[in-house]
């Protein structure tokens, strides 16, 4: 274990993987909470769509790619809030067009861009001081957001109407938590890239939610999963020599068929 | 504790119309809730009781008329909301959601007054009150999602009182339960009207149950059909029109579904 932190890769890896673990379970927890998950993975599949413009014109993919994600998720939640549509039929659409705009765009790139292969799975080991700072600067405020607003955000996640009627700012909450979780997805492309992104906004929370009844417990076991199975994952893949998001995604995976087994909940 | 006198009205609405979409769902409503009333709010189902709620809340604005709460516009209630306990019509709760019943009660400490801080000791201190008030203080550590459905309408009235509210807005509070746990809700209801000196609106499809406790009746569909006491109402032709049925069958069904619940 020595060995593989004496390369600055992996302990740049390692801080990167706890920060995004730690970011991802803790926005998990709504998601999970509010049923939001399809909707991550709209968001991160959109976000391509940004992250190719960012390729195509010469500007920054990760910024490009954020305010895509923002973009997506909150007309989303605007679109389906209106009644009109489920959710789940407007993500359905977001989700395919962003990706067919993305490939698009991508294919009018000439020449190999190396870079599409880690937007795509991933790729922790690269990750340098700069995106650390990057990291930060985006968890903090998604964190902050998150931390101010907890016992509001159960509320509404429990009973909206209840929570409208005591006179919460409900529909601002509601799309600061969208774009909470758009900021979330880009980081997580980071380490797990886009196909795989989602996965971290549901499966911390969801092997929380396995285990307690309470929601403090769920809030820090889902931590406890997002932190452990994103450091896990990344040592797993260097021992095993395995691709870090595709580790990452299924050492967390194991963590939620090992709470199936563990303490079925009794209902 | 109410503020104002006790002939004031809490309630006054006023040729109030309501759309949702293109549908008037309400049409030149009027009537007044005095201090201290518990007022029974009856018709048939899509009759827009519901709407009227949402209407006093300031959840929904009218399309005419005028709806005013604790003195204020329905559409800017502002601090009177903190004054308005609310239980929303009876859903299916995710019984999975991990809240403990003395959990559900403190979101109902939430309200603008509480953003950005946390909740005071007081305040939790309030939802333990509101729980012992009642019956449920004994099911404060249980999750919310095991209680019975008897069960988890007290401690929702609970979160509905946790603020001290004048004013108690509840919708189908009792839809669901057996007919012997519900006759125990609205007795609970109608003693803490008296001790606490609320008001209350209750909207509610146990037409004879609802009679023995409600001070008025408000019977709407779409339009106002008739208020007044509740025997007066019951026996309204009225009624029987908003209902298009007679009374004896609204009698016979209410019976029968009774006897069906015992079954």
């Amino acid at each position: 274990m020595a060995e593989m932190f004496s390369y600055a890769f992996m302990r740049h890896a390692l801080l990167a993987a706890v920060l995004t673990g730690a970011l991802c379970s803790a926005v998990a927890f709504f998601v999970v909470l509010k049923r939001l998950s399809f909707l991550g993975v709209g968001i991160s599949h959109t976000a391509l769509a940004g992250i190719a413009l960012g390729l195509v014109t010469g500007l920054d993919p990760f910024w490009c790619g954020s305010a895509f994600a923002v973009a997506t998720a909150l007309a989303t939640g605007h679109i389906s809030r209106r009644g009109q549509l489920y959710e789940d039929t407007v993500i359905g659409i977001f989700f395919a067009a962003g990706m067919a705009l993305g490939v698009a765009m991508l294919s009018s790139l000439k020449g190999y861009y190396p870079e599409i292969f880690s937007l795509l799975f991933g790729n922790i080991l690269s990750v340098s001081p700069a995106d650390l700072r990057l990291l930060a600067a985006v968890a903090a405020p998604v964190l902050l957001f998150i931390a101010l607003f907890f016992k509001e955000l159960l509320a509404i996640s429990f009973d909206e109407e209840a929570a409208l009627a005591s006179g919460l700012p409900v529909k601002p909450l509601y799309y600061g938590l969208l774009a909470a979780m758009a900021l979330t997805v880009m980081i997580s492309v980071k380490l797990v890239g886009i196909v795989l992104a989602s996965a971290l906004l549901v499966i911390p929370a969801a092997a929380g939610y396995r285990f307690s009844k309470n929601y403090r417990g769920m809030f820090l076991l889902s931590l406890a999963t997002g932190i452990g199975g994103s450091a896990g994952g990344l040592i797993l893949s260097y021992y095993l020599d395995l691709p870090s998001g595709a580790a990452i995604v299924l050492f967390m995976a194991l963590l939620f068929a090992a709470s199936l087994l563990c303490r079925p909940r009794s209902r | 504790m109410p503020s104002q006198d006790n002939n004031s009205a809490v309630i006054s609405v006023e040729r109030l119309s309501v759309k949702r979409g293109p549908a008037l769902v309400l049409e030149d409503i009027s009537f007044e809730v005095k201090r201290g009333e518990m007022i029974g709010l009856i018709g048939p189902n899509g009759g827009g009781k519901t709407t009227l709620l949402q209407t006093l809340l300031g959840l929904i604005r009218p399309s005419s008329g005028r709806a005013t709460v604790l003195g204020r516009p329905s559409g800017k209630l502002g601090a009177a909301r903190e004054k308005i306990g609310y239980i929303p019509q009876n859903r299916t709760y995710d019984r999975r959601f991990p809240l403990s019943a003395e959990d559900v009660v403190r979101t109902g400490c939430c309200s603008p007054r509480t953003l950005l801080r946390s909740l005071r000791r007081e305040e939790k201190e309030a939802a333990q009150e509101m729980l012992t008030a009642v019956g449920a203080l004994h099911l404060a550590a249980r999750p919310f999602g095991d209680l019975s459905g008897g069960e988890q309408q007290r401690v929702l009235l609970a979160r509905a009182l946790v603020r001290r509210p004048e004013l108690l807005l509840l919708d189908e509070p009792s839809t669901g339960l057996d007919p012997a746990v519900q006759q125990l809700f609205l007795e609970r209801l109608r003693q803490l009207q008296r001790s606490y000196g609320l008001t209350v609106l209750i909207v509610s499809h146990d037409l004879l149950s609802l009679a023995g406790f409600a001070d008025r009746l408000l019977c709407i569909n779409r339009t106002m059909h008739i208020h007044g006491e509740p025997q007066q109402v019951l026996h309204s032709p009225a009624l029987q029109k908003a209902y298009r049925c007679t009374y004896d069958i609204l009698e016979m069904a209410a019976a029968s579904e009774e006897d069906s619940r015992h079954g």
